[in-house]
C-alpha cells in the first residue's frame, strides 16, 4: 500500500465507475464494453482500470452479494479477550471456515465476527467448534430482524479528500 | 439458444436454495469470488460451470430478480477508501419499540445497517445499526443528531468503533464441493 489516502489516486472516472456499478452490470455478452462505451472509454481500458482498482484494494471484486438469509446461516458473534491475546485469538477466529468479517472494536467485547455457512447445521458446527479452540464463551447475537442491509451507498468523495 | 433456454425455465426450482443442480451451485461460487476481467467474463463463467453462455446470464438475471443476489457489481472496499470511522450503535430498546425505532433508524442516510438481534445475558442490546464515516467526530455529532431526531436520550445505548479489520470480505456461503 503505498499511500493511505487512495482517494488521490482515483480520478473522476474511476469514481464514476464506482458509483455507477455497485448496484448492477450490464448482462450482456461484453458487459465492460458496455460500461466502458457509457463512460466514454474503450473496452481494454475499463478493465485495465476495475484490474487497478482491485490491485489497489478499492474494490474487493466485481462480482454478486448474495442475500445471505436465502444463500446459507449466519450470526454475528463477539468475544471478550484480554488485550494481549487479541491477535493471536482474532488469528484464529479467521481461520475458522466461513468467517468473513472479524473487527477489533472499542469494547469489553473486542472482536466482533460474522460467520456463515452453507445451512444453520454447518454453522452450529464451526460456533461449537471454535468455542471449544478458544476456551472462551461466545456471544452469538442471530439476528430477529433486518431493517436496512446496504453497503452500496453513495461515497462521500469531498469528505474522503479532505480527510 | 432457444431450447437451452427453454430447458432453463423448465429446471427453474421454487427457490434457489432448493436448486439440486451442481451447476447453479458451481456458478453461485463462481459469483461470490467475482468475475474475471476479461472481454467475455459470462464466456468464462459457462466454461467453468457448465452452464451455456445464455443460462449464466438468464440465471444472474433471475436471482437479481428474485432478490437472491442482492446487488451485481464493484464491491467497494470503504475502509481502504477511507471510511475509516465505523461505529457500531447497539440500543436496549424494549421490546414494543424496538421495531418502530429499527423501521425509523434504519430511513436515515447516515445509517447503512440496521437489525434486530437477540439479547443475550449480560447483553441487553436488540438493536444494532451501524455508521460508515470517514471522521470520528463527524460520526459522533451524527449518532448525536439520530438520538436527538428520534427521542432517544433515555435509551441505554453503546457506541462501539472499529479499530481494526482482521478479515473485511464478501460471505462465501456455497458447500465445498467433494
Amino acid at each position: 500500500m503505498a499511500t493511505d489516502k487512495v482517494v488521490d489516486d482515483l480520478d473522476r472516472i474511476d469514481r464514476r465507475l464506482i458509483d455507477r456499478y455497485q448496484r448492477s452490470l450490464p448482462l450482456v455478452e461484453r458487459p465492460f464494453a458496455a460500461m466502458a462505451e457509457e463512460l466514454g472509454l474503450d473496452e481494454q481500458a475499463l478493465i485495465e482500470r476495475l484490474q487497478r482498482l482491485c490491485d489497489l484494494g478499492v474494490v474487493g471484486r466485481v462480482g454478486a452479494v448474495f442475500d445471505h438469509r436465502q444463500a446459507g446461516a449466519s450470526e454475528l458473534v463477539a468475544v471478550a479477550v484480554p488485550d494481549h491475546r487479541r491477535e493471536a485469538v482474532a488469528q484464529i477466529i479467521n481461520a475458522c471456515p466461513g468467517v468473513n468479517h472479524n473487527y477489533w472494536r472499542e469494547h469489553r467485547y473486542n472482536l466482533w465476527f460474522v460467520v456463515t455457512a452453507p445451512d444453520s447445521t454447518s454453522l452450529e458446527l464451526r460456533l461449537t467448534r471454535l468455542e471449544a479452540e478458544l476456551a472462551t464463551p461466545l456471544l452469538r447475537l442471530p439476528m430477529v430482524q433486518s431493517y436496512h442491509i446496504d453497503l452500496a451507498f453513495a461515497l462521500p468523495w469531498a469528505e474522503l479528500e479532505e480527510a | 439458444m432457444i431450447e437451452a433456454v427453454t430447458s432453463t425455465a423448465e429446471r427453474r426450482p421454487a427457490s434457489p436454495l432448493q436448486a439440486q443442480d451442481r451447476r447453479l451451485i458451481r456458478l453461485r461460487a463462481c459469483l461470490e469470488q467475482g468475475l474475471p476481467l476479461v472481454p467475455e467474463p459470462f464466456k468464462v463463467l459457462a466454461e467453468q460451470t457448465g452452464l451455456s453462455v445464455e443460462e449464466v446470464r438468464t440465471w444472474i438475471g433471475h436471482w437479481q430478480h428474485s432478490g437472491f443476489i442482492k446487488r451485481f457489481g464493484l464491491v467497494v472496499r470503504h475502509r481502504r477508501l477511507g471510511l475509516a470511522a465505523n461505529a457500531m450503535v447497539v440500543w436496549n430498546l424494549p421490546d414494543d419499540r424496538v421495531d418502530e425505532v429499527g423501521r425509523r433508524l434504519a430511513a436515515e442516510p447516515e445509517v447503512t445497517l440496521c437489525y434486530q438481534r437477540v439479547r443475550r445475558l449480560g447483553w441487553p442490546y436488540n438493536l444494532f445499526c451501524m455508521i460508515h464515516g470517514v471522521r470520528r467526530v463527524r460520526v459522533e455529532a451524527q449518532i448525536r443528531a439520530l438520538i436527538q431526531r428520534h427521542g432517544l436520550e433515555d435509551v441505554d445505548h453503546q457506541v462501539l468503533f472499529s479499530r481494526q479489520a482482521y478479515r473485511q470480505r464478501g460471505g462465501r456461503y456455497t458447500p465445498e464441493e467433494p
